[in-house]
């Protein structure tokens, strides 16, 4: 049996030992069943793992030897549908639903060799930015155990910065891919709306979401787009990437033109988080990147947009979960008051927070204020970004303004939560590509800066997350993950 | 927009559209929470922005269609799987309009 050091094994060196022969597939998952078993306990990132499945996957791709990532391991987020597996969306009102397809997301790991290790925590349907809204229990962050790990991917960036998984996929409507990597010391992309399949993405804001890749460096990150970058037949708002996604090579930034929308900074940033960003400034001048001001007046509006537009598309696609095709079920006299007793027991308090704003938002005589008015802020978000990308090539701004923060520190305020993602929601609301990158620690805790650019620039991205990862040295393995918890 | 407070009757009713039921606490929970949310919210409402067409997807453009051919669908079966109350051929429910 080969001895597999799988904490903070990337997934390149993953294949490289497998392709050299140095361990097979079903040793290779062997040893993260070993680190699972180990530290979940502690970490809860998982919702639902099945040794025996994974094991029998693996040996699937010993015999067949196969492609590249042939026999590399994955988890994947518990909101995309798993067939024949257990698929809860963090939630009660799904407790024991097991979906009849894969998404095209799984179906495109399956058919590059991946092998699933199992299912990760969320915040309930995808809501919330510390995974604590879980119907599940929380997740705790690897860094330091008594701090979130970000969300609502918190359970698919813990299992990375644990070792209890390679890599993994999250999704990220308001900033769930890039908030809980940058809690987590990892690299996120959230994809150009449009170029990875939503189908089977159990859905919250169909308008906002994309699936994207959480992973140790920014090369794994570009080897999992290639993976699900790709158009489907089975997702109308899905083209596939413009060009092929290559993993970069680092290399100088000669000739970049960074944006820095400086008075979105002025605010609510913490100082190490603010000090983390000016050293990563500072390291893009050294690469010869020239920065330049650019504004985004729209977007200091974009937290007050998306909690509209996000809870009024919740509030629809929710509706089907009602106690009759599946999930769970609270009998009634009737069939309403058995639709109220099962949506009442099923959803979580978050959940139905965004059911009511959203119902609130788009009902007689409010909807114009609110709904349409938010979409034409979303509108101006857009023009912004379109201006500030006329004068240059990406935008930087910090990932979260914060560093992870204690758990039940923010769960009996709402806005505060929310606000912590001023910096990624805007993308969202355009549509847009960002890269997540850490860029050090603040107080022990991992930073992040984002890169933010036009529609379809994800290979820029990933060689400009490239050049910063050489330089910064980020060591993504938490201290208290090296010998064991 | 002026600040809006919302009362125990609107939040009934708001939960009466979103078929949720709830509780007395969770009323009074939810009417405080939404007031504050919608405080927040209420600042883009006095945006002089009504010329301004509205975006409603960053995708707008897209129309990525499949052939129109049939493939195979669920079988009955497989769409009973996962219901809580199934009958041999269909879904089960409480009296509607009892």
């Amino acid at each position: 049996m080969a001895d597999i050091d799988v904490i903070g094994l990337t997934a390149e060196r993953a294949m490289g030992l497998l392709r050299a022969g140095d361990c097979t597939s079903e040793e290779l998952a062997q040893a993260y069943l070993d680190r699972i078993a180990a530290v979940d306990g502690d970490v809860h990132s998982y919702l639902h793992v099945d040794p025996e499945r994974t094991l029998a996957a693996a040996r699937a791709q010993d015999a067949s030897g196969g492609d590249a990532l042939s026999g590399v391991p994955i988890a994947y987020k518990d909101l995309l549908s798993t067939k024949d597996v257990p698929t809860t969306a963090g939630s009660k009102i799904l407790e024991g639903f097991i979906p009849l397809q894969d998404a095209d997301v799984v179906a495109r790991g399956n058919e590059a060799g991946l092998v699933s290790l199992g299912k990760t925590n969320l915040d309930e349907f995808a809501m919330g930015s510390s995974t604590e809204h879980s119907a599940y229990g929380p997740t705790r962050n690897p860094w330091d155990l008594t701090r979130v790990p970000g969300g609502s991917s918190g359970g698919s960036a813990a299992v990375v910065a644990s070792g209890c998984a390679p890599w993994s996929l999250g999704t990220d409507t308001g900033g769930s891919i890039r908030q809980p990597a940058a809690f987590c010391g990892l690299v996120g992309l959230m994809p150009t709306y449009g170029t990875v399949s939503r189908f089977g993405v159990i859905a919250f804001a169909c308008s906002l979401e994309q699936v994207g890749p959480m992973a140790l460096t920014v090369r794994d990150a570009a080897l999992l787009q290639q993976v699900i970058a790709k158009d489907s037949p089975n997702d109308a708002t899905c083209t596939g990437p413009r060009e092929p996604i290559q993993v970069p090579e680092v290399g100088r930034l000669d000739g970049v033109r960074f944006g820095v929308p400086w008075a979105e900074l002025e605010e609510g940033v913490e100082p190490g988080i603010r000090a983390r960003f000016d050293e990563s400034l500072a390291i893009a001048k050294s690469l010869g990147a020239e920065i330049v001001d650019v504004e985004l007046p729209y977007s200091r509006h974009g937290l007050a947009a998306y909690y509209v537009i996000a809870p009024a598309e919740a509030s629809a696609n929710l509706s089907r979960f009602d106690g009759v095709r599946y999930g769970l079920r609270v009998d009634g006299k009737d069939i309403r008051s058995m639709y109220e007793a099962t949506r009442d027991a099923g959803f979580g308090p978050e959940v139905k927070r965004r059911i009511m704003i959203g119902t609130y938002a788009l009902s007689a005589g409010y909807h114009d204020a609110y709904y349409v008015q938010a979409q034409r802020v979303r509108t101006l978000i857009r023009q912004d970004f379109d201006n500030a990308f006329a004068g240059v090539d990406a935008i930087l701004l910090p990932t979260a303004p914060t560093t992870a923060f204690p758990i039940g520190a923010r769960l009996d305020d709402p806005l505060a939560m929310y606000a912590n993602d001023i910096f990624t929601l805007p993308v969202n609301l355009a549509g847009i590509p960002a890269l997540s990158v850490p860029n050090g620690l603040s107080d022990g805790l991992p930073s992040s800066l984002q890169i933010i650019g036009p529609a379809y620039s994800e290979n820029l991205l990933l060689r400009l997350g490239a050049a910063f990862e050489a330089e910064h040295q980020f060591d993504f393995v938490p201290a208290a993950m090296r010998g064991g918890l | 927009m002026s600040d809006i407070e919302l009362t125990p009757d609107e939040v009934r009713h708001v939960a009466t559209l979103a078929r949720l039921g709830l509780d007395d606490a969770e009323v009074e929970r939810l009417g405080r929470e939404l007031t504050s949310i919608l405080g927040h919210v209420n600042t883009i409402a006095a945006l002089p922005i009504a010329d301004v067409p509205p975006t409603k997807h960053s995708h707008e453009n897209a129309d990525s269609l499949r052939p129109d051919v049939s493939r195979p669908g669920v079988s009955r079966d497989e769409a009973l799987r996962n219901a809580p109350d199934p009958t041999a051929d269909g879904f089960r429910v409480p009296p509607i309009g009892a």
